[in-house]
């Protein structure tokens, strides 16, 4: 069991079991508003860039691709961040 | 035994880096992610967007959805994604023989990331709703669409990952295909981790 946390790709598996279980569990318990937001958002970015270092591999890949889909992520969240601000205005 | 042999003079070490920058399978499939990845950023923006002009519709409507499938089809996706990768790190260590079953079983997460879909469409079809009924499930359904198309495109990728695999095609000597394939299959998972919370949780 401990062995197998020395697998990066195993430690992501794990972690991204669990970040889905809280996503799942703020939405059980009716979270809304800033917070919420702000918590699911940052969620799903830890989750998105565990798949894009661990599974996709990309932690040793040349610095540009790492930027390009690590970037893809920042951008997504933060118009998606945006996009809630202006609705909660 | 000569692959026992091989193992025992190059160690594995499954999940650590190389010593030089390596991009991971073909620099053709990378560009066809960042296509997809920006395609699929302006879907999440044009939701995102169209919500904050309609929120009250948007917080109604969420509440139809199925959180629990939600939630369900995304640790699918995540262990399909997860056996794709074990498929790899066996064709590194030279394990040829480890490479198809891992493959299948992330294939079978495929399949039942789709039955799961196919259940949701089904009790929404059911009652009546379409991608005329409003703004939210004309997002709701055309953006989880576009994404099971995407599924079902990775699947016909691992399928034939799987064949060429069951011939020995991958392992130590050439893992490039694979890697390929397994990026592609792994943008699917990207992209529903950012569309569960969206479309399905915040609110």
């Amino acid at each position: 069991m401990l062995a197998a946390l020395r697998n990066s790709a195993h430690r992501a598996w794990l972690v991204l079991m669990i970040a889905t279980g809280i996503t799942w569990y703020l939405g059980e318990v009716g979270a809304a508003g800033t917070w919420a937001i702000v918590a699911m958002l940052a969620i799903a970015f830890v989750k998105g860039r565990l798949v894009i270092l661990d599974f996709m591999e990309l932690r040793a890949a040349p610095k540009m691709w790492r930027v390009l889909l690590e970037g893809w992520l920042i951008v997504v969240s933060s118009l998606i961040l945006l996009a809630y601000w202006i609705s909660l205005k | 035994m000569q692959t026992m042999n091989t193992a025992a003079i190059s160690p594995p070490q499954p999940g650590t880096a190389p010593t030089s920058p390596h991009l991971p399978g073909d620099l053709a499939i990378w560009f066809f992610i960042l296509a997809e990845l920006l395609a699929f950023a302006v879907f999440f923006s044009a939701y995102a967007f169209a919500r904050a002009s309609h929120v009250e519709e948007f917080n109604l409507y969420q509440q139809t959805l199925d959180r629990n499938l939600g939630a369900l089809n995304t640790l699918l996706l995540i262990t399909g994604s997860w056996f794709v990768v074990r498929a790899v790190q066996a064709a590194h260590r030279d394990d040829i023989k480890a490479v198809p079953p891992n493959i299948l079983l992330g294939w079978l997460c495929g399949g039942g990331f789709l039955v799961v879909k196919v259940i949701e469409y089904a009790e929404k079809f059911g009652a009546g709703i379409s991608l005329s009924t409003n703004t939210f499930y004309m997002f709701y359904i055309s953006l989880t669409f576009f994404h099971f198309m995407h599924v079902i495109l990775g699947m016909v990728i691992l399928t034939v990952l799987w064949f060429q695999a069951k011939n020995g095609a991958y392992g130590g000597h050439n893992a490039h295909g694979l890697e390929s394939g397994a990026a592609y299959w792994h943008m699917v998972d990207l992209l529903w981790i950012v569309l569960f919370p969206l479309v399905y949780v915040m609110r």
